[in-house]
């Protein structure tokens, strides 16, 4: 907990200095970024990645949907009318890889791009030339998965967990493109993470101490930790289905002395963490803005940074929670139970430290808040259901089922998503210098809210009345509600249509936005003018 | 804009018209630890309800009372010790208070010790069978509902896709243990009723037990994908009481016996061409066509055509051998231990005439056994 040291102002001037001489040609005096195409592809800019970043992601968010519509088209009623179940299988396999890697993921980076050197007076990225390449590879990931899906055989079909030996003896050829394309995926991961890091190490502007930064830092922070922990033991799972696919080992065969449930192992000690991956930075955007439109100060500022750190911590003994029915000893069992109800606990804190903070405050409800608030309610029916079935032997009858869709869809949708969406609200004035249109945003917010719960809220039902997940056809008991969900799931993508009409119109133009459109908002970011100049803070702030 | 909230909450409140044709929660089964976990499932659930009305009712509150339009003026305080530590403190005791009956469920639940019956259930890609341990009794289960129904050219039945040729058989008031297998991916057995979910792995065996309480047919299927027709494999239990189970066992033995005697006396006849060729088709559809297709043409790039195939045309030894030993390093399983020689013979001989593969030959049960590992 020290003060940055004098050395951060060197460190802002040496790679200042040094963007700028090697940029010199291109870019004149740096101030005013290049015109064209190459401005975007050689732009080594936190605020331009962090666009490229947005909108890459909100293309994707658009084509995981598409995926999604698919397959709520097919289970619109019982029986085989639209696809086969082999195109189905690649349909929901797709859409979770497109969705994770895709939408939620670059969201954040991109989120990060833009607000992290603003929120801690900084210039831009430690390392900004990295910044490019971490997102350039990224379309060319997207470019080889999905143009697996127009392959002989078609693209990935395993799920997005790929188990073993379904993707390996199992799979079709396309499982190399899956694993290239996982492979650069995590690579951009990784370096978008060190950025972060180093950033935030390096370049905080002086007086911003440790427990002065904010919680979207604070949450950036831990995940980039997160992501440089798990990425590389993903990268070493697909690598290990590539050589068992292709070059005979077998390490998740029992014929060749492997084992099948050590993919599992593997797979999911990334993929529990990778889900707090895909929350930790909301729970910093939220703790931003319900103080903001509370016009009060976040209630429990250190608690919020030691949950955060708990919960990372934690994250990494929960693993095979995701997998009961493996058959694992009891005492792995019962250990893995106890952590991950234990969870609870920090994730309580959180959601009672917000409610504290609205809690005598002075409230409003702009587009910002609306998503921020319906992010704490359905976030936590999320987590009530986590916790549900954290609990073992209750698990055995949800895992697998509908029930356990609805339930990473309430964290991943109404959660992550959500509260991408009241970022998006929250800063729009900020990058593009426009206010956009009110009475749209609550059109969409409503129109979302709404679906979003006719969508999955009776995904419970259908899992606890028996239909398992991943099947492209059921009995007739599930009709009605399946009805039910997919008219949520149409009205859910098309709301989405009203947050692009709004984005597209609030970048074009609108009424000029002031530095700080909303009266109760903290922080670094609201000082400077709107639009953020192209270089957020050239001498470092003093922050008290 | 309040209007079309008024209508889509309308349209929220149809539920109660399909709540008569769909059970909306978990089942409570038919065996004593299935009633154990509904009842924790209960339990945790309406503690999350309570949780859940206080800390959204709070909020309720603050978002009624505390807006700037009605003049709330935002009060100072942020931080509270003492609050704080108090709200850390009633989660753990809660979570610990639901820990006791969970762990004391999942100790009874892993316990399969002192078991009157064995069921070794093996899945392979998309059926299961059914071993009754050390009883000469085993048995495939595939899906019974016609392809018809799926495709939506006839109506479709109450139990559609939840109903088997042949259901595991079960007696009450037994302690059965399952053993739980795979001949190739990762599967699921799920039955509700019993609350036993275990996954199939390849190269290991997994156990689970049950004590059904109630005869009658209970219904489930396989919940790990498990490639193209993982919604396509049930499970159907149809559990009835020990003394008629053991007339059943008895029965089914024999039947068997009597098959194996069958197929070995079946090794010595020569049938016509045309007589396998119709047997062979059958076979054919129900073994091999959900992955070549019944047209022969297989999935491009996932499973490869029959018609025209180099392996199909040529010798009828290697054909023979493929079908009855699988492919290795592929989906392609081994039939030898499903189907009988004769099978193997009508199907391999359909294979080569179907479809315009006019090998022209007519393989014999006889060949079908000749042909070695």
């Amino acid at each position: 907990m020290t003060t940055a040291n004098p050395q951060t102002n060197e460190t802002v001037e040496t790679i200042h200095e040094e963007t700028v001489e090697t940029n010199h040609d291109d870019h004149g005096h740096h101030e005013q970024p290049p015109k064209g195409i190459m401005r975007w592809i050689l732009t080594t800019n936190h605020k331009d990645i962090g666009t490229l970043y947005l909108w890459f992601s909100l293309t994707m968010f658009f084509i995981g949907g598409a995926m999604a519509m698919v397959i709520r088209a097919e289970l619109f009623e019982p029986g085989l009318q639209l696809v086969e179940p082999h195109f189905f299988n690649q349909m929901t396999t797709v859409h979770g890889l497109i969705m994770v890697f895709g939408a939620v993921m670059p969201a954040f980076t991109g989120l990060a791009n833009w607000l992290v050197p603003m929120m801690i007076g900084a210039p831009d990225m430690a390392l900004p030339r990295m910044n490019n390449w971490s997102f350039w590879i990224l379309p060319f990931a997207f470019l080889i998965l999905l143009s697996s899906l127009f392959m002989e055989g078609g693209g990935p079909d395993f799920g997005w967990t790929f188990y073993a030996p379904l993707s390996t003896k199992y799979s079709g050829d396309s499982t190399a493109l899956f694993v290239f394309a996982i492979h650069i995926m995590g690579i951009s991961s990784i370096m978008g993470a060190i950025n972060v890091i180093v950033t935030i190490f390096n370049l905080r502007a002086p007086g911003m101490t440790w427990m002065k930064m904010p919680l979207f830092v604070w949450t950036w922070l831990v995940t980039a930790f997160l992501l440089i922990a798990v990425m590389p033991v993903l990268a070493g799972a697909v690598t290990m289905v590539l050589t068992d696919k292709f070059f005979g080992t077998s390490f998740f065969d029992a014929a060749g002395g492997g084992d099948p449930v050590m993919f599992q192992h593997i797979f999911w000690f990334f993929g529990h963490p990778e889900v707090y991956i895909m929350i930790l930075p909301a729970f910093g955007i939220v703790s931003a803005i319900i103080p903001a439109f509370s016009r009060k100060k976040l209630f429990g500022y250190s608690s919020m940074v030691y949950a955060v750190a708990s919960i990372a911590i934690l994250s990494f003994v929960v693993w095979a929670h995701h997998m009961f029915t493996t058959g694992m000893p009891k005492v792995a069992l019962l250990f893995f139970m106890y952590c991950t109800m234990l969870i609870a606990v920090p994730t309580g804190v959180k959601v009672f430290n917000w409610v504290a903070t609205m809690w005598k405050g002075s409230l409003s409800f702009e587009p910002p808040m609306l998503f921020a608030v319906a992010f704490v309610v359905l976030f936590t029916i999320g987590g009530f259901s986590g916790l549900m079935l954290a609990m073992t032997p209750a698990d055995f009858q949800y895992h697998d089922t509908y029930f356990v869709v609805a339930h990473f869809h309430y964290v991943l949708v109404t959660g992550a998503i959500f509260s991408i969406m009241a970022a998006a609200y929250y800063w729009l004035p900020k990058w593009t210098g426009h206010m956009y249109s009110m009475t749209l945003a609550k059109w969409h917010f409503w129109c979302s809210v709404i679906s979003v719960n006719v969508l999955f809220f009776p995904m419970h039902f259908l899992g606890l009345a028996g239909m398992p997940r991943r099947i492209p056809d059921y009995n007739i008991q599930f009709a009605n509600v399946n009805e039910i969900v997919s008219i949520g799931g149409f009205a859910f993508g098309l709301s989405q249509l009203l947050f692009l009409a709004l984005v597209i119109k609030c970048c074009r133009g609108g009424e000029k936005a002031p530095a700080k459109p909303w009266d109760g908002a903290e922080g670094l970011e609201w000082e400077i003018p709107s639009p953020a100049p192209y270089h957020s803070f050239t001498t470092p702030p003093e922050v008290k | 804009m309040k209007r079309v909230l008024y209508c889509l909450l309308a349209a929220l409140m149809v539920p109660p018209v399909w709540a008569e044709s769909m059970r909306l929660n978990m089942t409570q089964g038919v065996t004593g630890i299935s009633q154990e976990v509904y009842h924790l499932h209960m339990t945790i659930f309406y503690i999350c309800c309570v949780i859940g009305v206080i800390v959204f009712g709070v909020m309720l509150y603050a978002i009624v009372k505390h807006r700037k339009s009605k003049g709330a003026v935002a009060a100072n305080f942020h931080e509270s010790t003492k609050v704080e530590i108090l709200w850390t403190l009633i989660p753990f005791v809660i979570l610990i208070a639901m820990a006791i009956p969970a762990t004391k469920t999942l100790l009874a639940m892993e316990d399969p010790s002192n078991s009157d019956l064995t069921i070794k259930i093996t899945g392979s890609q998309w059926k299961w069978h059914y071993d009754y341990f050390d009883k000469g009794v085993g048995f495939y289960s595939v899906l019974a509902t016609p392809r018809d129904q799926i495709e939506n050219k006839q109506a479709k039945q109450e139990h559609y896709l939840l109903e088997v040729d042949k259901p595991l058989v079960l007696p009450t008031d037994r302690k059965i243990r399952f053993l739980m297998t795979s001949d190739d991916v990762i599967h699921s057995w799920w039955m509700p009723a019993f609350a036993v979910k275990k996954d199939a792995i390849p190269g290991f065996i997994n156990e689970a037990w049950a004590r059904i309480d109630k005869p009658g047919t209970y219904r489930g299927q396989c919940t790990e994908l498990c490639g193209k027709d993982h919604g396509f494999m049930p499970i159907v239990v149809k559990a009835v009481e020990g003394p008629e189970f053991d007339t059943w066992l008895a029965s089914q033995k024999q039947a068997q016996l009597d098959a194996a005697a069958k197929a070995k006396a079946a090794l010595s006849k020569t049938l016509t061409k045309d007589e396998l060729y119709q047997k062979g088709e059958k076979v054919f559809l129900a073994h091999c066509a959900a992955c070549h297709q019944p047209t022969g043409l297989g999935i491009p790039g996932v499973f490869p055509a029959l018609k025209g195939a180099e392996i199909v045309l040529g010798p009828a030894e290697k054909h023979i051998h493929i079908v009855k030993f699988g492919w290795p390093g592929s989906a392609m399983p081994a039939f030898g231990k499903q189907l009988t020689a004769e099978e193997i013979a009508a199907v391999v001989t359909y294979e080569r005439n179907a479809w315009g593969n006019n090998v022209g030959d007519a393989v014999q049960a006889a060949d079908v056994d000749k042909v070695e590992k």
